[in-house]
């Protein structure tokens, strides 16, 4: 499938602001099953902009503007060719040993009622693959997921707590179960294109990878209660969505921020637009 | 043994002097702790005047407007109306000393002044440390206790003489640097703006449409203008005549022997800009503009003020004042 | 179980150290040790009252109890001891090194990888990136224990952000004005170069491109944290600047702090900021401490951060107990400082000691700190040692198990005269492009209540002043 995506983050602040520095992981690599066809990463104020690689082999670009600045945004458009390798991951540059993965972190450490959770959900399975989808049909079924930009995550306790939670948090939900039951996990942002199918599409997106020694990572999109498919893009990951998130920034000056995030993931139709 | 800033600062004899680095946190500290000390003393000078204006028999007083008086002086009316209805000396005395929601009550004064010393402890004196903490130790056993009149004009007096004590350890004690000087400037942009507003507030009293013979209630108002700038003897001094509208405006506005007088004040903050200015090797915008006030200041007549309108004179110079504030902060605090 | 008194050995005999002192101690009237005790008193209240005694509300700090009878070693004593922690701190480094470079220690199978991997001070950011002058710790403090006459433990490596060097300082400040007559009696190696040699360190340890003036400052979470005193006091101490977050700001990579005359460049950081809290665009994002954009320019190799970021990963609970193999693969040399006995669960064999023994052992959580998931056999009721048997069941991986050891006791001022109380040393060892230093002793740290083990300030423990006798 070939997918056509525009993001844009907007920023406007009621105090201009002085400076702006801002850690973007929005762009992403090639590997088996994902090329990426073009891909452009533009502020809308003049600054620094500077590509790197974060530890997990994420492209991380730096961006950094003097003010005052009273809006700015960060828009990203491009274009990827995917095919379905039922959630499986080959080809991707593997920077950390996989040993790091089995690390708790602040946003997915377990509670008692995770623990329970995960042994209950995964007891009837058998292999560890069979195990994974096992908790997926749980989580999926008892954590709702909620569209909305307006709320932020709250971890993996809190939301399976509150048995609903926003995109990041049922992954999170889910990695947390996982690591639990003793397999390496991480999380993975990305963009889902718009399908008839899928309720949680046309958009950013999040779910969990886990690593078995048999097939090495496999996605689990619990929100959709599927391994990813060709409508699925992968961006960046990390071991939780702090070391994944799209955008982290700070900045001096610039009270009152007001943001607005516009995103669209569509099947590109026309192939004669080829760049 | 933390009588100085730093080790390196105090070897100005040697040949290559090392350079001056302050941290614009520090010298921001600095800056206002000695404006949020300057601000606590002039809160209780303007409490003790309007006590004893107030005092007087309603023939000979302002008939109860005064304590109105006060809070327009202490530059405060909106946050008291949204506080208080009435301005009548228990309010207003509540509202200027220990109200915890005034940003501007003397107690919130003393205790900004120590917070922000306490964040740069090192950067002063220990005797000036002494000072402000020891201030907010007994500020908490006289904001225990119930106060008659009595009681609370110590209190206003023991205000007064923190203020003292720490100007004097500030004077005695510092070294000859930036820290001193942005000290320095605290205390004069903040006594050139309270004596601004006390002008601002009675400029209607000293008009000579309002002038009337010697004992009426305008008198009465006059001698507390001079009280609230601790000048009644010194006017004596200087002009050895009765108490006149505009010998006052000429005291307050533009006689430099006049310690409070704007002219004084702007004297001494010329001064030490140009004293940071010549430390760093380069003079600013604070530099120009505060030499262009004194410049202003020392080339008009207080004729030529009551002649172009004395009211728009004060408010003038209250938002150059601001202004100056607000061209320091930008040059060397942020 | 008699523990080893540092002044009467096992009961009897008196130790030539602590000769002079001994007789000191005889002649001087309890009224006498009182009144200088509170003087001692007077004096930490004067110079801690900046920050804390006053009740105000802001104020947390209390003062840390001080107990006017020194603790002596001798030459020798010190000799093998420093010798000691050079050696464990030239392999802290080393090892961090390693970990973050060629991890020849984990190929070679010294420690097992996971304990690193899985370590969430282990930070992968660090991973590949070559530190300035190749030093990761430069302020280490080592806490040890005395068992016997020549047996001396390493209790923990803190490798992070190591604090009471002020408290040394400030000790034998108190020392020398309240007992010049002691110090006329004694040769007492001096401490007071401590703050030269920080300065020395930090300075050798500026990145390549700085200039040979390097700006160093010191970057404190701010004046609510309960170390504030001795931030400030280090700061006056060195001469650098005391910054907060908020007084730096990072752009195009390169460090700056804001002054009266406009930013200035700064080449090294002496940090006492943790790591989670020191870069919200890469670490915490909720952290208000932090300077946004210092671990890019950390990497950009334009500032040195003292100490590195991730050192963490060699003061871990876990990794302590493979420390003595970790000296002997870096240094080649047998270690001369010896790991207090540690039981590392995940070996089966050791687990079922462990588990048999519960009731005289001390089990430490590995990732637990400040006590948290700690049981302490010998005083923990019967339910206790049943949870912790279950937990060890369940995840032994998690724990490790320790023998209770008899500290050493030192001669101490108390309620009912001078009576021996358990003391632990924390002596603060500086590494820098300039070699290894650590001035002679470091902080004593002393259980004041009797028999008591636990020498923690929030727990009653106390300080001495620690004289290293030079002849």
């Amino acid at each position: 499938m070939r997918i056509r995506i525009s993001h844009s983050i907007a920023y406007a602040y009621a105090e201009p602001a002085r400076h702006i520095t801002q850690i973007l992981r929005l762009t992403p690599r090639d590997h088996d099953g994902q090329h990426v066809m073009s891909w452009r990463i533009e502020p809308t104020v003049d600054g620094r902009l500077r590509a790197t690689q974060d530890a997990f082999g994420n492209i991380v670009h730096s961006f950094s503007a003097d003010g005052p600045i009273a809006e700015m945004a960060i828009k990203v458009d491009g274009l990827i060719e995917t095919s379905d390798l039922a959630g499986v991951l080959r080809g991707t540059a593997e920077r950390v040993p996989v040993d790091v993965f089995r690390r708790e972190t602040l946003l997915t450490a377990p509670d008692e009622a995770l623990r329970r959770f995960s042994a209950e959900a995964t007891h009837a399975a058998g292999t560890p693959l069979s195990q994974m989808h096992a908790l997926m049909e749980a989580l999926h079924a008892g954590v709702a997921c909620i569209e909305t930009d307006e709320r932020t995550g709250v971890g993996a306790a809190a939301a399976f707590a509150a048995s609903e939670g926003i995109a990041q948090d049922v992954a999170h939900i889910f990695i947390a179960c996982a690591r639990h039951l003793g397999m390496p996990a991480r999380y993975v942002s990305g963009y889902v294109a718009q399908s008839e199918s899928l309720r949680h599409a046309n958009g950013a997106h999040a779910w969990a990878e886990i690593h078995l020694d048999d097939y090495g990572w496999i996605g689990f999109d619990a929100a959709n209660n599927l391994c990813p498919t060709d409508t699925h893009v992968r961006v960046a990951t990390g071991l939780d969505f702090s070391g994944a998130a799209p955008a982290r920034g700070a900045r001096a000056g610039g009270d009152g921020e007001a943001l607005a995030v516009r995103i669209s993931a569509r099947e590109d139709g026309s192939r004669l637009t080829e760049q | 043994m933390h009588d100085t800033r730093r080790p390196s600062d105090t070897s100005r004899l040697v040949a290559k002097r090392p350079e001056l680095t302050m941290l614009s946190r520090t010298a921001d500290s600095l800056y206002w702790v000695s404006r949020y000390v300057e601000r606590a003393e002039y809160l209780a000078r303007i409490l003790d005047a309007t006590m004893r204006l107030s005092n007087l028999p309603s023939s000979y007083g302002g008939a109860g407007s005064e304590w109105q008086s006060a809070v327009a002086t202490a530059g405060c009316e909106d946050t008291f109306a949204k506080a208080y209805g009435e301005a009548n000396e228990r309010n207003v005395c509540d509202f200027l000393t220990f109200n915890p929601d005034n940003p501007s009550s003397i107690r919130n004064c003393l205790a900004l002044a120590r917070s922000n010393a306490r964040g740069v402890r090192t950067a002063l004196t220990s005797e000036m440390w002494d000072a402000l903490n020891g201030a907010w130790l007994e500020l908490q056993r006289f904001e225990k206790k119930r106060m008659d009149r009595e009681e609370f004009a110590r209190f206003l007096d023991w205000v007064k003489n923190v203020s003292l004590v720490f100007d004097g350890s500030a004077y005695r004690t510092m070294l000859r640097d930036d820290g001193y000087w942005f000290s320095r400037l605290g205390v004069y942009i903040e006594r050139a703006d309270n004596t601004a507003r006390i002008l601002d507030v009675k400029y209607h009293v000293l008009l000579p449409a309002n002038e009337q013979v010697g004992g009426s209630l305008d008198y009465f108002q006059w001698t507390t203008v001079l009280r609230e700038v601790s000048a009644l003897t010194a006017y004596h001094w200087v002009y050895r005549e009765a108490v006149k509208p505009i010998l006052i405006a000429d005291l307050l506005i533009l006689n430099r022997r006049m310690p409070r007088s704007l002219a004084a004040c702007y004297e001494n903050i010329s001064r030490f800009l140009d004293q940071l200015g010549d430390s760093y090797g380069r003079h600013g915008p604070a530099q120009r503009q505060a030499r262009k006030t004194l410049a202003n200041l020392s080339n008009t007549s207080i004729d030529d003020i009551f002649q172009h309108g004395l009211h728009e004179f004060i408010e003038d110079f209250i938002t150059e004042n601001n202004r100056l504030g607000g061209t320091i902060f930008e040059q060397y605090l942020q | 179980m008699a523990a080893f008194d540092e002044m009467t050995g096992s009961g009897a005999e008196l130790r030539p150290a602590y000769d002079a002192l001994d007789r000191w101690l005889k002649e001087a009237p309890p009224e006498m040790l009182a009144l200088r005790r509170s003087q001692a008193e007077l004096f930490f209240r004067r110079i801690g009252i900046t920050f804390a005694v006053y009740g105000d509300e802001e104020s947390t700090e209390r003062l840390i109890p001080f107990d006017i009878i020194p603790r002596v070693l001798t030459k020798p004593e010190w000799t093998r001891l420093e010798a000691g922690l050079r050696q464990r701190v030239t392999a802290l480094n080393m090892f961090l090194a390693d970990v973050y470079g060629p991890k020849e220690c984990l190929k070679a199978g010294i420690i097992p990888p996971d304990l690193v991997y899985r370590n969430a001070c282990y930070q992968l950011d660090m991973v590949d990136f070559a530190v300035p002058h190749g030093i990761y710790c430069h302020i280490a403090g080592i806490d040890i224990v005395r068992v016997d006459a020549d047996t001396f433990y390493v209790l923990e490596d803190n490798a992070r952000t190591p604090s009471g060097v002020s408290y040394m300082m400030e000790n034998r400040e108190v020392m020398l004005r309240l007992f010049p007559e002691l110090f006329a009696t004694h040769r007492v190696a001096p401490v007071d170069n401590y703050p030269d040699q920080l300065l020395a360190t930090l300075r050798s340890v500026a990145p390549r491109t700085a200039s040979s003036d390097p700006t160093i400052c010191l970057l404190t979470p701010g004046q609510f944290n309960s170390a504030f005193y001795e931030h400030s006091f280090l700061a006056d101490k060195l001469g650098v600047e005391l910054v907060e977050g908020s007084d730096l700001l990072v752009k195009d990579d390169v460090v700056y702090m804001r002054t009266t005359q406009g930013p200035k460049r700064v080449d090294v950081i002496y940090r006492r900021i943790d790591d989670d809290f020191i870069d919200p665009l890469v670490f915490r994002g909720d952290s208000v401490l932090g300077v946004p954009g210092l671990i890019g320019a950390y990497k950009a190799g334009n500032v040195t951060l003292a100490n590195a970021v991730g050192t963490g990963v060699a003061d871990d609970k876990a990794v302590y107990s493979y420390m003595p193999e970790i000296v002997k693969f870096f240094t080649g040399e047998e270690p001369i400082l010896k790991n207090v006995p540690t039981w590392r669960c995940r070996e089966p064999d050791a687990n079922a000691y462990v588990l048999d023994n519960l009731e005289k052992l001390v089990v430490k959580e590995v990732n637990g700190s400040g006590g948290y998931g700690m049981l302490v056999g010998p005083h923990a009721n019967k339910a206790q040692i049943e949870t912790f048997r279950r937990k060890l069941k369940a995840q032994p991986e998690g724990f490790i198990a320790q023998p209770t050891l008899a500290l050493s006791t030192c001669p101490t001022f108390v309620a009912s005269g001078v009576a021996p109380r358990h003391v632990d040393l924390r002596p603060y060892v500086l590494s820098g492009a300039n070699g290894i230093s650590c001035v002679p002793g470091g902080l004593t740290r002393v259980a004041l209540k009797e028999g008591s083990l636990v020498v923690n300030s929030s727990q009653g423990g106390g300080t001495k002043d620690t004289w290293v006798l030079d002849a």
